[in-house]
């Protein structure tokens, strides 16, 4: 029975030491400089780690894939230079061939649905794209930071994230149970916030506050790039919202129901979610009531790799209401927060996040915008997609998200079609008059 | 966590490919890269719907001639050395010509090869040559709905005729080559992929 015993006792301190050290800081928004100093360490090693390769690299040559350089030489001078300019000519489908076959070989879309690659490997094996063996040094380093991140972070993580989702339940179920009141309000707005930040932690989650001046109020609408469902964790950190979405099933959907009860959440049936004038006027009921939280809406409908903005759908800027928006960026050198849905499910992106290094993200809030006079929502949602793109230093692209999935509209074709029209019949029409 | 590895090791024939294609080893790791990219499902080889997800491709009016090329004799699947092997004929041409031995197959990227790759874009029916009813499918691809047949007619019946030495009404490979002897295709028809 000794062994029982023994076993029971290491689990009540581990719990007691977690309880104190994690829990109860969490639950007041005071941090004790733990997590503080296991990144400058993570810092420190990784610095040096780069260092080792670099001296180890400059004695062969290696492919150094640079994530932003192209991989070919383009020529992007307009149809009009590539093409012979007066009238139809042999050589003109050349100039589409060429452009059709560059886009087989390089396309700005494509390489945003996958993960970033480094600049210098962060000892994860997941990104050790080109690296090669270095020296037995680095190796150690590595096999150290495989048994750290997987013996001691890992159940930690694994410890905090299914308290704080069991608090979230448990919680959000108990004030659900008070009368409509500024208590209640109060109390939510605190379970809310502590199992947020107790999640964070399970992710080793860094994040730095920009311009806290601009958060959301209430009675707006929030704003932000979407790169994996971690996004709302980091923002509901730091402010209490209403999350918009379609009700899910299983864990999700338990959540789901459960914070419902305690603050009122927009969640809508998946045959809802098809008629869109349906889900436009809950918003604006919502955005309406003054008292109610900001709404939380992605607008590029998908996640993208963190490099690039996309498309914003211009459904939430019909809305109405103010616009805060907010530019989320995460430093991909200490864990890859991108998630692939088509590569990896929910729960093996989860264990993913669980064993890199950290997360660490910057998030930028902005000063609100409004829909100005004789602007359309098209309009404004390239507006402030342009701003989020120059806060957060990310690629502006005007190509749709769903891209990942679907194909391109025939009507885009058009445009290309038109230019080319122009070119050789309005000269060529010229030409007939002349005759 | 296989799918990381993009080492010249782990590509199949890459000798083979090689010589066939002129590529570097380092280009082709790229377009290997690129390829693993492009199958998502890394099935190993791609089909037309791969293709067809890239934006800047469906959005070009020729982009199913081109997604086409890639499946010769009506076949459903690409590998990569099919893959790298079309590539090639848009490789810039070799500046250190010198004489070539004979017995040698033709590069991939000569002149006359850019100039059969084109060719094919326009000759569906893969008769050796483009009828008069071919160019006017081409002509109605570019342009879409903004031009009347009559115009595109008109446009269709100048070019034939300009093309046209023997008389036929079509335009066979050599008239094509012919009428674009002038033309510096090796300029046109090259990608050149960056170190």
């Amino acid at each position: 029975m000794e062994g029982g015993d023994l076993a029971v006792k290491i689990l009540s301190t581990w719990l007691t030491l977690v309880l104190v050290l994690i829990l109860l800081p969490s639950a007041f928004g005071v941090s004790l400089g733990i997590s503080e100093l296991y990144m400058k360490i993570l810092v420190k090693t990784l610095e040096w780690a780069t260092l080792r390769i670099e001296k180890g690299v400059q004695k062969e040559s290696v492919l150094k894939n640079s994530a932003s350089g192209g991989i070919i030489q383009r020529d992007e001078s307009p149809m009009e230079k590539g093409l012979s300019g007066r009238d139809f000519e042999l050589s003109d489908a050349f100039y589409f061939s060429k452009k059709g076959l560059e886009a087989i070989v390089e396309d700005e879309v494509t390489q945003r649905f996958s993960s970033e690659e480094l600049v210098s490997w962060n000892l994860l094996t997941r990104t050790n794209v080109n690296f090669q063996y270095i020296s037995l040094r680095l190796t150690m380093v590595w096999v150290l930071g495989v048994i750290v991140r997987y013996c001691v972070l890992l159940p930690l993580r694994v410890t905090l994230a299914f308290i704080g989702i069991s608090l979230l339940v448990i919680g959000t179920t108990l004030v659900g149970q008070l009368p409509d009141n500024s208590l209640k309000t109060w109390l939510s707005e605190l379970v809310h916030l502590t199992c947020c930040r107790i999640c964070v932690r399970a992710l080793s989650g860094t994040i730095h506050y920009h311009n806290k001046q601009y958060r959301p109020q209430k009675g707006g609408i929030c704003v932000a790039n979407h790169t994996s469902p971690i996004d709302v964790l980091i923002l509901t950190t730091d402010g209490c919202y209403a999350m918009v979405g379609q009700v899910h099933g299983g864990l999700m959907g338990i959540i789901q129901r459960a914070m419902v009860k305690a603050c009122p959440h927009v969640w809508f049936e998946r045959s809802e979610m098809k008629d869109r004038h349906q889900v436009t006027k809950r918003l604006k009921e919502h955005i309406a009531d003054k008292k109610k939280l900001p709404i939380l809406i992605f607008p590029e409908g998908t996640c993208i790799n963190n490099t690039s903005v996309m498309m914003f759908k211009k459904g939430s800027f019909e809305i109405g209401g103010t616009i805060y928006p907010v530019a989320i960026k995460y430093n991909p050198q200490f864990g890859d927060a991108f998630w692939n849905s088509s590569k990896y499910n929910m729960v093996s992106y989860l264990l993913r996040m669980m064993t890199s290094w950290a997360i660490v993200c910057d998030v930028w809030y902005m000063p609100p915008m409004i829909r100005e006079e004789g602007e359309d929502a098209v309009q404004f949602a390239n507006r402030v997609k342009s701003a989020i793109a120059i806060q957060g230093g990310l690629t502006e692209l005007s190509w749709d998200g769903g891209l990942k999935r679907a194909k391109v509209k025939d009507t885009f074709k058009e445009e290309q079609q038109k230019n080319y029209s122009k070119m050789i019949v309005g000269n060529g029409s010229l030409n007939s008059q002349l005759d | 966590m296989g799918s990381c590895s993009s080492h010249a090791a782990s590509i199949p024939d890459l000798d083979s490919i090689r010589r066939e294609t002129g590529f570097s080893q380092a280009s082709l790791v790229r377009l290997y890269h690129r390829f693993q990219a492009l199958d998502k499902n890394q099935k190993g080889y791609l089909c037309r719907t791969d293709l067809q997800q890239i934006g800047a491709l469906a959005v070009n009016p020729l982009g199913d001639r081109i997604i086409e090329s890639f499946f010769p004799n009506g076949s459903y699947s690409v590998d990569f050395p099919g893959f790298v092997r079309v590539l090639a004929h848009f490789r810039p041409v070799d500046e250190y010509t010198g004489v070539r031995d004979p017995k040698e197959p033709e590069p991939l990227n000569s002149r006359m090869n850019k100039l059969r790759f084109a060719f094919q874009l326009y000759d569906q029916d893969r008769d050796g040559k483009i009828s008069w009813h071919e160019m006017l499918q081409v002509l109605r691809l570019m342009v879409g709905v903004q031009v009347t047949d009559e115009q595109l007619e008109n446009i269709t019946d100048r070019t034939v005729q300009e093309a046209d030495e023997d008389g036929d009404g079509a335009v066979s490979f050599l008239e094509f080559v012919k009428s674009l002897e002038k033309m510096n295709i090796e300029q046109k028809m090259s990608i050149r992929i960056l170190k």
